[in-house]
């Protein structure tokens, strides 16, 4: 007999009759007698009909209605020892297109890597991020990239393909058939070994390194004048005055993401040792760079030539120097050369027009002021752009001769951005064999016989020398998604070598750079440069710079016709797209341009008094020339007599989200001189009168005198640094409450944002897009204002239309302490936290959109339709592919529910987390925001209020904080800075 | 005390108890004519296409609306308030006009009160709609439940709203049904067909006009009337609060629950003006609403649009008397000029001008110039909701959100939709109900008549 427990005397002794614990049961058993074996012969009561009915219904409505898709997740195998599920990894790795460059440091979650963030090792850009560069990670899981080798445009193996192209190579290396290499500028070291040595194998044999932004004419004129082809580096931080003309280097040319670094780390005004650099931009288009300018001079393309030259004159005059003939008719000239006289050795003198003769000018003002020696570096330059106009001219001529027998192509798409694509196109189909490397579908792909599909960045090994002597290596995040082989690897395939380019780039590192390392064992060294991400050595500084003068006697001798009467049309690069070839990352296409806030459209920006004269309205669509319909804009600070437009639109081939968006202008591009030149001249503006709307996200531009972005001048600073902040002190002084004020112990999260720092380069946005699974919603959705970003900077224009003022402001959730939203919310699905945070819990709302509207800053977003798993809006929530960049930390919001800035509280969490657990408290700047960790000027700062010493804290105290909408009592957890203008003449 | 020489008898022509009950009840005892399927069928097209677009509504998303990042709230919500404020007509007749003991009302208040019926239906219509996750609404309800329990946020005006309307339905709802206890009595006793006899005699609940009954029913009239005054007058109010409990310019202010009340009986009266001038006419029921309650309701009209005329002024004033610049753009650059002109010079000519007319006696004795008049009244509260609602959304604090709002025809479809059920409501409450409280118009049937001289 089985021993007996029993747990009270009463059960011992077998009473259970009124035990009420037993009900619960006894009522379950009940239910279940129904089933049993002589049910069917017992006669039924009314109650057991209802109760067998209830329970079938119940149970057949619950069995029918929910059903939930099925989701398969597969365990690993072989569980990999590095990878725990819920906690990222980071790689440090290099972030290069062939065209733009960053150190950065790629968080993996779960072997997909989700998010980029600056290397903070990376003394080229540090943790500052591009948008692209945030953005390029979608790329990755773009189903527009190319998934396998093909021949003759139709599938074949790795195999066949390096059989027939080894084959065809030798046979045309046996003829002395020319061999070319197509690539886009390639910064590599280990790489350009590695072409050099394939090269060498072929007794015919060319490289030739192509960009489709040019910077052909700053290679040509160092070359002229100093001899060397190098982009100088451009040490803002050590000027005290920049004169900049046309050229946009905070927002696309050359390297924003390190030039804003230094530029704006010299416009803080409070720095005691060096002034605040002063900065006057001669440009056509509003661009970002001439929205930041203390004072911005528009100029017709066409006058920039006069204008330098004045220039130079001026400078020569006063230092003694040989002049050249010239007109002297710009009093502001006189000004800017005296100015720049004053901080001599201490100025930047840069021009961004292809054009060598211009670019000799500058050379020869730059020398004058004798800005070579702390100012412009020309030895330890910018590795960024190597290609020179006449090389692929020559090019494009020996393809079309037939002189070319193979055309090897990496990484460019000449048929989209080579001015005369035809002309390519014809000279390609006359090679005898032409292969094509590159990642994504564009209009090149198919055009070449064989297709050889490359990694992503984030698939493969590399490396990189940005400046001589700083190094930066690539590694793989992910394992390659489809079958593609790196570039390196298959020209060492077809070189009959049998050794991968990671074993090769590692022989190349051990002799060239760990012999530098001074350390000890070579896998240390590598380990460490791997873990780093950057490795730098010193490179013995080489003589000073000196000036060849005969390229500028010849420069100034030749007097081109200068002045038209026709519009002048500016073709340039994109901020948002670049050169284009990131037209089809949804995030990119989908982000505002930082000055004209339109996207999915490039557009004609014609200025206010022309557009007036013409008759043209935003939105009319207007004839620029043959083939060159646009949609005009009408674009305050935009030079009379000019137009500008995007590049990098008007794709036919390049992915679904490219595809059929603006126009290509590409092909206007004209080469003058042995140049490639942005621009070109139209005798006439046709307005068609057509209207098309455009996808605006901001269509009022004046701040209608409400204090919202408020700034002084320097001289007015300095004499009271709350000066332009008068407001603040009047409003805090009035700040009364009924209620006992909320105390927040331990955490009270703040974010300050400088206005004077903030350039409006809009990396923040597509980092919280990328961080906080921010849908991409279209065209459509756009124009009916409903665009999804959490975090927008909206642009301001102050004075006139045509000669404004530009402001930047940075907005998103307030966090107010005192929010409007949280008490009108009738079910509580925003709140406030006890660490100040304003949350919103997707699953508790219903969509009433009355937080919305009663927030004063317009910062929440509704979910208007389902935007994942939803075929009309087929961006990349609605493929398997494109989810896989989805943070895992970040709820995907349903239809109809708000969201808005969480402060990252997923970052929050974390590290908070992390410092219990190592039983320490947090420290100052351990958690940053996405936006705060991408912004490449620093202008954002997030941290606890609460701690008096903390960053954020500091800046709360500087005098230059105010609240936005202060007056309204919404106790903002967001404080901004004012704006300060070096400038002394400006209206404020 | 009731001077006839001045005002005449309340119910024209001097009939008999049976004359009354067969003169009333003669649309539900004959059949209708053609007009009656003619507009029955439009109204239900109408209700058709509103229901296919409430249908795209909840089965797409908000997003096929006009509303957007800025104006959260469009034609919905302004049609929302629309519909209260004509669904006060009802319990605004009955109640006030029953308290200030104006006997004409009773000719009146059963269509008004089946009008206040279907216009706050359709009114709740709206808020639940304007969710975005509407399958989602039941978290409004305040009860114990098993989220936690999750309760509703006691502080968010939607939340008293909520509570007012359903507490407005349901009152208005008893009172009207209960009023029409003798005469469903009436009906049972007169109808010849059994099917008729049982139905009628179901909703009856066993009336027999015993004084017992009429007892009950005279005190009930008056507890429940006394309910419906409060809620008369705190159910606007607290729709008001939605938007004077927002911080918005145009929103924030406390003329918001006094101006929304008497605007939403100006609507409401206007709208059974409207209702009345067709029904008198078609169902010959002259006799019984009289020129003299025309005049009286148009008397009303134009006192009333004397008040919305200073409100709207004060309004103004106080903008412009605050100095504060956010709500001086809102009043003087978004709505006196500005992109919402149209709307807001729409509002004052429809509400505060043109009911002036009732002023002169030929156009409150002319059934065109009632119909015109009050058809303007309907339009311009529209463009009161509109102007509240939109224009103070549209362009707000800071520049950079500025937007412009237009619906689209999926949010049109609804209001069409509602529009096309109400007539087709209406329709069917004149076929299968008494128009006419005859019970209450045969104690009044003989005041100011020859025979009580």
């Amino acid at each position: 007999m089985m021993k007996k427990y029993w747990k009270s005397v009463e059960e011992f002794q077998g009473i259970t009759a009124g035990d009420d614990r037993n009900n619960e049961d006894k009522y379950k058993n009940e239910l279940l007698e129904l089933f049993k074996k002589d049910f069917l012969s017992k006669n039924s009561s009314r109650r057991d009909f209802l109760k067998v009915f209830g329970f079938s219904l119940s149970s057949a409505a619950l069995i029918a209605s929910c059903k939930r898709p099925v989701q398969k997740a597969i365990p690993y195998v072989i569980h990999p020892p590095e990878i725990t599920p819920g906690k990222a990894l980071f790689y440090a790795t290099s972030y290069y297109d062939g065209h733009e460059y960053s150190g950065i440091l790629v968080k993996t979650r779960d072997g997909r890597p989700i998010k980029i963030e600056g290397n903070i090792l990376s003394s080229f850009n540090g943790e500052g991020t591009t948008a692209r560069v945030q953005a390029s990670v979608l790329s990755l899981y773009d189903d527009a990239r190319l998934k396998f080798p093909t021949s003759d445009n139709s599938p074949a193996s790795w195999n066949t393909i390096d059989e027939q192209i080894t084959n065809d190579l030798a046979k045309i290396n046996s003829a002395e058939g020319e061999i070319v290499l197509l690539t886009s500028t390639v910064i590599s070291p280990s790489t350009i070994k590695l072409i050099n040595e394939f090269g060498a194998r072929f007794r015919n044999f060319r490289w030739v390194q192509y960009d489709a932004i040019s910077y052909s004419a700053v290679l040509e004129a160092n070359l002229m004048c100093f001899g060397k082809a190098v982009i100088p580096d451009y040490h803002f931080h050590n000027a005290g005055f920049v004169v900049s003309v046309n050229a946009d280097f905070l927002g696309a040319w050359v390297s924003p993401v390190h030039f804003i670094q230094k530029y704006v780390s010299r416009r803080i005004p409070d720095n005691k040792e060096k002034n605040m650099l002063r900065h006057i931009h001669f440009e056509s288009g509003l661009s970002l760079t001439g929205s930041n300018a203390d004072k911005r001079i528009r100029i017709k393309p066409s006058e920039e030539r006069l204008i330098l030259t004045e220039l130079y004159n001026r400078i020569a005059a006063k230092t003694g120097e040989e002049e050249f003939p010239g007109v002297a008719g710009r009093t502001d000239l006189a000004e800017i050369a005296d100015n720049l006289l004053a901080s001599k050795g201490k100025s930047i003198v840069l021009s961004g027009t292809n054009d060598v003769e211009i670019q000799i000018i500058v050379n020869g003002i730059n020398t004058l002021l004798g800005n070579y020696t702390d100012c412009i570096d020309l030895n330890r330059n910018l590795n960024i752009a190597a290609g020179i106009d006449s090389r692929t001219e020559e090019l494009v001529a020996d393809l079309n001769s037939g002189k070319v027998k193979a055309l090897f192509m990496y990484n460019v798409n000449p048929v989209y951005d080579y001015p005369d694509s035809e002309k390519f196109l014809s000279g390609l189909k006359k090679t005898e064999l032409t292969v094509n490397m590159t990642g994504s579908l564009n209009e090149t792909v198919g055009k070449a016989k064989y297709e050889c599909p490359v990694h992503h960045f984030l698939e493969s090994w590399d490396d990189a020398e940005i400046i001589p002597g700083q190094l930066s290596l690539s590694q793989p995040c992910i394992n390659p998604l489809f079958n593609t082989r790196s570039f390196q690897d298959s020209l060492l395939k077809w070189s009959g070598s049998s050794i991968s380019w990671h074993d090769y780039m590692m022989t190349n590192w051990e002799k060239e750079y760990f012999p530098k390392a001074k350390m000890s064992g070579f896998q240390n060294f590598w380990d460490r440069s791997l873990g780093n991400g950057v490795f730098s050595y010193n490179i013995s500084d080489s003589k000073p710079a000196i000036f060849n003068k005969e390229g500028l006697i010849r420069a100034m001798n030749s007097r081109e016709k200068t002045g038209t009467d026709g519009f002048e049309v500016i073709l340039n690069e994109s901020v948002t797209l670049g050169t284009g070839m990131h037209a089809n990352n949804p995030w990119l296409m989908e982000l505002p341009d930082p000055v004209s806030r339109h996207c999915w459209d490039n557009i004609a920006a014609v200025s206010p008094a022309d557009a007036l004269k013409l008759g043209i309205q935003t939105g009319h669509l207007i004839k620029l020339a043959d083939g060159l319909i646009l949609p005009a804009f009408i674009q305050p600070g935009q030079a009379e007599g000019t137009v500008s437009v995007a590049l990098g639109y008007g794709h036919t081939n390049s992915g679904p989200v490219a595809n059929k968006v603006g126009v290509n202008v590409y092909t206007f591009i004209r080469i003058i001189g042995g140049n490639r030149v942005y621009g070109f001249i139209t005798n006439e503006l046709e307005n068609t009168l057509k209207q098309s709307q455009l996808a605006l996200t901001q269509v009022h531009h004046s701040m209608e005198g409400r204090p919202i972005v408020r700034e002084t001048v320097l001289s007015k600073y300095r004499n009271n640094p709350a000066s332009g902040n008068e407001l603040h002190e009047e409003y805090e002084s009035k700040h009364r409450t009924l209620y006992p004020e909320v105390n927040y112990d331990g955490f009270h999260w703040g974010l300050a944002i400088d206005l004077n720092l903030c350039v409006g380069c809009n990396s923040c946005v597509i980092a919280c897009q990328a961080e906080n699974n921010i849908p991409v919603v279209g065209r459509e959705e756009v124009k009916r204002r409903r665009i999804m970003h959490w975090m927008k900077i909206d642009r301001y224009y102050s004075d006139t239309p045509d000669d404004p003022k530009v402001y930047f402001q940075p907005l998103t959730c307030q966090h107010c302490d005192n929010a409007p939203c949280e008490n009108v919310c009738p079910v509580s699905a925003t709140n406030h936290s006890s660490e100040g945070l304003n949350q919103m819990s997707y699953n508790r709302c219903i969509g009433t959109k009355y937080c919305i509207n009663n927030c004063p800053y317009k910062v929440r977003r509704f979910n208007w339709y389902r935007y994942t798993n939803n075929k009309a809006f087929d961006f990349n929530a609605a493929s398997d592919l494109g989810k896989m960049v989805l943070n895992p930390d970040v709820t995907v919001r349903e239809r109809g529910v708000v969201e808005k800035c969480s402060f990252c509280v997923q970052r929050i969490q974390e590290k908070k987390l992390q410092a219990k657990l190592e039983n320490r408290t947090l420290k100052d700047n351990e958690i940053k925001t996405a936006c705060m960790q991408a912004c490449p000027s620093g202008a954002i700062i997030f941290g606890n209020l609460k701690d008096r010493s903390s960053k954020v804290s500091g800046l709360f105290e500087n005098p230059r904080r105010y609240h936005l909408l202060e007056e309204l009592h919404t106790l903002p957890s967001i404080g901004y800075l004012t704006k300060v203008w070096n400038d002394e003449e400006s209206k404020s | 005390m009731y001077n006839r020489k001045i005002r005449g008898p309340l119910i024209e022509g001097d009939k008999t108890f049976s004359q009354i009950s067969k003169e009333i009840l003669a649309p539900m005892e004959t059949t209708p004519g053609l007009w009656w399927y003619i507009t029955f069928g439009i109204s239900s097209i109408a209700a058709l296409f509103g229901f296919y677009a409430i249908y795209i509504t909840v089965s797409q998303g908000i997003g096929t609306w006009g509303v957007n990042n800025s104006v959260g709230w469009g034609w919905e919500i302004v049609n929302f308030v629309w519909w209260i404020g004509i669904g006060h007509a009802g319990t605004a007749f009955s109640i006030f006009l029953l308290i200030m003991r104006q006997r004409w009302r009773t000719s009146i208040n059963r269509a008004a009160e089946a009008m206040t019926v279907i216009a706050v239906m359709l009114a709740a219509l709206f808020p639940a709609l304007h969710m975005g996750r509407v399958w989602l609404a039941f978290y409004i309800f305040p009860y114990p439940n098993t989220r936690g329990p999750l309760w509703v946020n006691f502080n968010s005006p939607l939340f008293w709203d909520f509570v007012a309307i359903t507490a407005y339905l349901l009152i208005s709802f008893s009172f009207w049904y209960l009023g029409m206890l003798p005469d469903f009595a009436t009906i049972r006793d007169r109808t010849k067909s059994k099917i008729k006899k049982a139905i009628y005699g179901f909703f009856g609940m066993g009336w027999t006009g015993s004084s017992q009954h009429w007892i009950r029913f005279e005190s009930l009239s008056f507890v429940l009337g006394g309910i419906a005054a409060v809620l008369v007058v705190s159910v606007h109010s607290i729709v008001s609060t939605d938007f004077a409990v927002g911080i918005e310019p145009g929103w924030h202010t406390t003329l918001f629950p006094p101006y929304f009340v008497v605007g939403a009986i100006f609507s409401g009266f206007a709208m059974v003006m409207t209702l009345m001038v067709i029904v008198r006419k078609i169902y010959k029921l002259t006799d019984y609403i009289t020129d003299n309650h025309m005049d009286a309701i148009a008397r009303i009209l134009v006192f009333i649009s004397l008040i919305m005329g200073t409100a709207y002024s004060t309004e103004v004033f106080i903008a412009w008397y605050s100095g504060n610049e956010y709500e001086m753009f809102t009043f003087f650059r978004n709505r006196i000029t500005g992109d919402y002109t149209f709307q807001f010079w729409g509002m004052i000519v429809c509400n505060a001008l043109i009911p002036q007319l009732f002023w002169f006696r030929k156009v409150r004795r002319s059934w065109v110039g009632l119909l015109v008049v009050s058809l303007f009244i309907n339009l311009g509260m529209w463009f009161e909701r509109f102007n509240i609602v939109v224009t103070s959304l549209s362009k707000d604090f800071l520049p950079s959100n500025w937007v412009s709002y237009n619906p689209t025809y999926i949010e049109i479809g609804v209001y069409v939709g509602t529009l096309g059920l109400f007539a087709a409501g209406v329709l069917l409450f004149f076929r299968y109900i008494p128009i006419i409280a005859v019970s209450e118009v045969k104690s009044v049937a003989h005041i100011g008549n020859k025979k009580e001289d």
